[in-house]
């Protein structure tokens, strides 16, 4: 018996507004498909043939593969082949160097070559794959795999390799490292007040619902990948250097994404491994992370160990502010994480030093996370200016408002496009009805009460949007690779194209997720939609202008790669927006208030009311922008009181590797969360819009923290805030 | 009698509005065989250890994981699947509640939130308390507490749990 599964829909759903639809809240567009389950993932792709694929994982953390005995697995019914480092084919070794005018050289997730090397560099490294006719058969040949090893010593134990730190060094491109204005170290000596705090944050894995997953198929030397995406265009361009083949002999489609966090940014061992195994095998392949494979294969945020220290004048004015972090990158890949770069923006101080270092260990490589470095580095600020308020015997919400710069950078004094914070901060503060905060927290029962307040902010950055708008009779279809996990996209474009067309939305059609298409931009740094607003506006006002002209059936083409895909071109639209950034400052910001009650028995910390108030410049769709906001905070809740990567000290191997116990919020966690958003357009943003995916996720460590912290008198320094560390000086 | 590995045996059960006869493996999950050998792909995997209730699917009318149920034990039961909630065409009241109040983002946890909300909401009906319950009987309104308490075992990393719990209120609201 057969079952066809429905072809997925895409269709706006029932409602079909007429007039402009900027800002309006309207449904998504996917939502039938992903409500009826007819929408197909990377791993649900019904192809003649497909075969499936398990990994075996490396149980060492370094070391030399000396024997691998297949033999077993091979016997197993069903197995069509057993491919490790002795029988792969040999590819092009991963591109180790970063190549600035070819983002694309970041694509790999690490340096290992994985299935051509017999060294294993970090535990759980897949160094063989099972492919068989199904997935038990798969699964459980992978396990008759018998490897030998000869192990080396390995160091992977962040607090120990510290004094080995070395001075962090910055990409070519993204937020800084480090910086600095006036002389922080004096003025902190010199200060009327101060709060000097150490704070740590553990590894958190990103743990989208869906596991990643890719389903491979060659054809002759062509390639098509089904792969959950953020990044088609890096994974497309990645695959066909390592396999050697044209780019354009490479097709990458990302349809339906079960979620990505920054963690399907880079390509990870299990994509190259499919488009392996699909090379052997002739067959289509399906390779689905396990769980397990997805923490021990997939990148992670790494740790991180913080000072803040602020020095402020008895009015509560700072006048120094020092935050240094330390980071860890993986041995064979990652980075460093730009922890303190919340330093450079938050507040006005006259004299600030930012500095980083990174340790390198036998680990998975950090990779990007949900506002990687802003998530992490405000909790540190902002629960040392949360202690600067308690020392100066202020609100910290004063504090906060009387400390924002007026319209320059405190480093480099460069004028902000559109400050909005301090405009979030108070009408934040009147939603939650903070004037009315005890200045001491308070008792209820056998609960202890208390509120928080913390900043919020993220940058902005742009990146190249191609897109190809067609004109067919008054019916529009807008196409461009770019990519939807959730964030509602398709229909945020469709409602940007509606009305710059000005023709119904129920006539606008898009096409994305796709490396046939015009290349989107990646789905990273808050920036896919200004990024696209920017040349759907001018796709838009090129089209209008043709219609006005009589013309009704046309396409419009804008971008670097419209033609040619030129070098030239992708050089010009970069400069453009370098020299943008040097000009202006941009960020998105955001103000966050919560109440906590800490059970005065176990130290429990339930969060029972959160109000946040964002500037996200100009609002595309009233309810998928608050969906996303809010969903940062949930995030942000996980970060604050659960999520900890455990890693064994001696052999760097994940102790949690699964949702059982790398607990993330669930329903009994999250209280009803209320998202006000400014709605006020950016001038110097296209169509106004700034971005959305990552700022909402920032302060929330902290505001937690420093609820928790008016509840119970307890400062809680370390991530999460579990109930070891607030009851012993509670009360 | 022995089982091996790739032991068959043959399952005879209504899934949705069919009556199937199978040849399976043994070995089989309920999840796994419905995904690959069925390619009813509704029924999502997201841990494979009943962490996630993303896989969650009714067992004549009872909401199960999945992923933790062999296909052997279904045999003679009626199995209620995303696809037999509604369809396209034909949209559950749930399904339309949770397009309306934005109750998911990339989709992967939806057809176990809505699947465990049909299941749940009949447990509540039959008076099953729960560890928020503060009467054995049941209320004639389901507070977003309970609702939380019960939903809890399926995860949206996401974030969409307000959506999620303002779908299943109006839903059930509509439906008393």
């Amino acid at each position: 018996m057969t079952i066809t599964p429905a072809r997925p829909d895409i269709r706006p759903t029932p409602t079909k507004p007429t007039g402009p639809v900027m800002g309006q809240p309207l449904d998504r567009r996917d939502g039938v498909p992903k409500t009826t389950g007819t929408a197909h993932f990377s791993a649900e792709y019904d192809l003649p043939e497909l075969a499936y694929a398990a990994l075996v994982h490396a149980s060492i953390s370094r070391g030399t593969i000396t024997a691998i005995d297949t033999t077993a697995a091979f016997a197993h019914d069903g197995v069509i082949d057993v491919i490790t480092h002795l029988n792969a084919p040999k590819l092009k070794s991963p591109p180790k160097t970063l190549n600035p005018l070819d983002l694309s050289t970041m694509a790999a997730g690490s340096t290992i070559s994985f299935l051509n090397t017999d060294q294993v560099f970090v535990d759980g490294q897949p160094i063989a794959v099972v492919v068989a006719d199904t997935l038990e058969a798969a699964a459980y040949a992978a396990s008759l795999v018998k490897v030998d090893y000869v192990p080396l010593p390995v160091s992977v134990d962040f607090d120990a390799a510290m004094p080995a730190a070395k001075p962090a060094k910055g990409l070519p491109v993204g937020p800084p490292l480090g910086g600095h204005t006036g002389d922080a170290k004096a003025a902190f000596a010199a200060a009327a007040v101060t709060v000097d705090l150490q704070l740590s944050t553990p590894q958190h894995n990103h743990n989208a619902l869906e596991p990643h997953a890719t389903t491979a198929v060659w054809d002759n030397d062509r390639l098509t990948v089904y792969e959950g995406s953020q990044n088609i265009e890096w994974t497309q361009k990645y695959l066909a250097k390592r396999f050697k083949v044209p780019a354009t002999h490479v097709r990458v489609v990302s349809q339906y994404v079960g979620g990505a966090f920054g963690g399907k940014t880079q390509v990870w061992a299990g994509t190259l491994i499919a488009c392996i195994a699909a090379k052997v095998t002739g067959r289509p392949v399906c390779l689905a992370l396990t769980r397990e494979g997805v923490n021990r294969t997939v990148g992670a945020r790494t740790a991180t160990r913080q000072r803040v220290a602020i020095g402020a004048d008895s009015s509560g004015r700072m006048t120094a502010l020092i935050h240094t972090a330390i980071t860890r990158t993986g041995k064979v890949g990652g980075g460093p994480e730009h922890v303190t770069a919340c330093a450079h923006d938050l507040y006005d101080v006259p004299n600030i030093l930012a500095q980083q270092r990174t340790v390198e260990l036998d680990l998975m490589p950090n990779t990007f996370m949900r506002a990687p470095g802003e998530s992490t580095g405000s909790f540190g600020i902002e629960s040392a200016v949360d202690e600067l308020a308690i020392s100066l015997g202020m609100d910290p919400l004063e504090v906060r408002l009387m400390n924002q710069p007026d319209d320059r950078s405190p480093i480099g004094h460069k004028p902000y496009s559109h400050r909005r914070l301090a405009t979030a901060l108070r009408r934040g503060a009147d939603l939650f009805g903070w004037s009315q905060r005890p200045a001491g927290g308070t008792q209820d029962g056998n609960e202890f009460v208390g509120w928080g307040v913390a900043c919020a902010i993220h940058p902005v950055i742009r990146m190249i949007a191609n897109v190809e708008l067609q004109l067919d009779n008054g019916q529009a279809t807008l196409r461009s690779a770019f990519h939807e996990m959730g964030m509602g996209s398709a229909t945020a474009v469709a409602q940007m194209v509606a009305d710059g067309l000005q023709i119904p939305y129920a006539d606008v059609a898009i096409e994305y997720g796709d490396s046939a298409l015009p290349n989107g931009p990646g789905a990273g740094g808050s920036a896919q939609t200004a990024s696209l607003a920017a040349s759907i506006e001018r796709a838009c006002e090129q089209a209008r202008k043709r219609i006005g002209d009589g013309e009704t059936s046309f396409s419009v083409k804008i971008g670097a790669d419209s033609g040619a895909r030129s070098v030239p071109g992708q050089l010009r639209m970069m400069k453009h927006m370098a020299l943008d950034e040097r000009r202006l400052k941009k960020a998105a910001t955001g103000a966050h208030f919560c109440e906590v009650r800490v059970d005065a028995d176990t130290g429990e910390v339930r969060v029972t009311r959160w109000v946040a108030s964002f500037d996200i410049g100009r609002v595309i769709n009233a309810k998928t922008a608050a969906s996303q906001l809010r969903g940062g905070i949930v995030m942000g809740l996980g970060l604050a009181l659960t999520e900890q990567t455990l890693i064994d000290s001696r052999t760097g191997r994940i102790m949690n590797a699964g949702l059982g116990d790398y607990h993330v919020p669930v329903h009994a966690d999250v209280p009803r969360i209320e998202i006000d958003m400014l709605d006020d357009p950016d001038p110097a943003m296209p169509m106004g819009v700034v971005g959305a995916g990552e700022v909402s996720i920032v302060g929330v460590g902290a505001a937690v923290a420093n609820a928790v912290r008016h509840a119970t008198g307890t400062r809680v320094l370390d991530l999460p805030i579990t109930l070891d560390k607030v009851l012993p000086r509670r009360g | 009698m022995t089982l091996r590995p790739n032991s068959r045996l043959s399952l005879n059960f209504t899934l949705n509005d069919s009556d199937l006869s199978l040849d399976i493996e043994a070995r089989s999950s309920l999840l796994d065989m419905l995904r690959q050998q069925l390619r009813l792909t509704g029924t999502k995997k997201g841990c494979n250890q009943g962490a996630c209730g993303a896989c969650t699917v009714l067992v004549d009318g009872a909401r199960v994981l999945a992923c933790l149920t062999l296909a052997a034990q279904v045999d003679g039961r009626l199995v209620t699947t995303i696809e037999g909630i509604g369809t396209p065409d034909s949209l559950h009241p749930l399904q339309q509640a949770f397009i309306t109040t934005d109750g998911f983002q990339c989709g992967y946890c939806t057809s176990g939130q809505i699947c465990s909300a049909v299941g749940m909401l009949t447990e509540y009906a039959s008076g099953t308390p729960s560890a928020v319950s503060e009467h054995l009987a049941a209320s004639s309104t389901l507070s977003p507490a309970e609702i939380r308490e019960r939903m809890s075992g399926n995860i949206c990393r996401c974030g969409a749990y307000n959506g999620i719990i303002e779908a299943i209120t109006s839903t059930a609201g509509a439906s008393q």
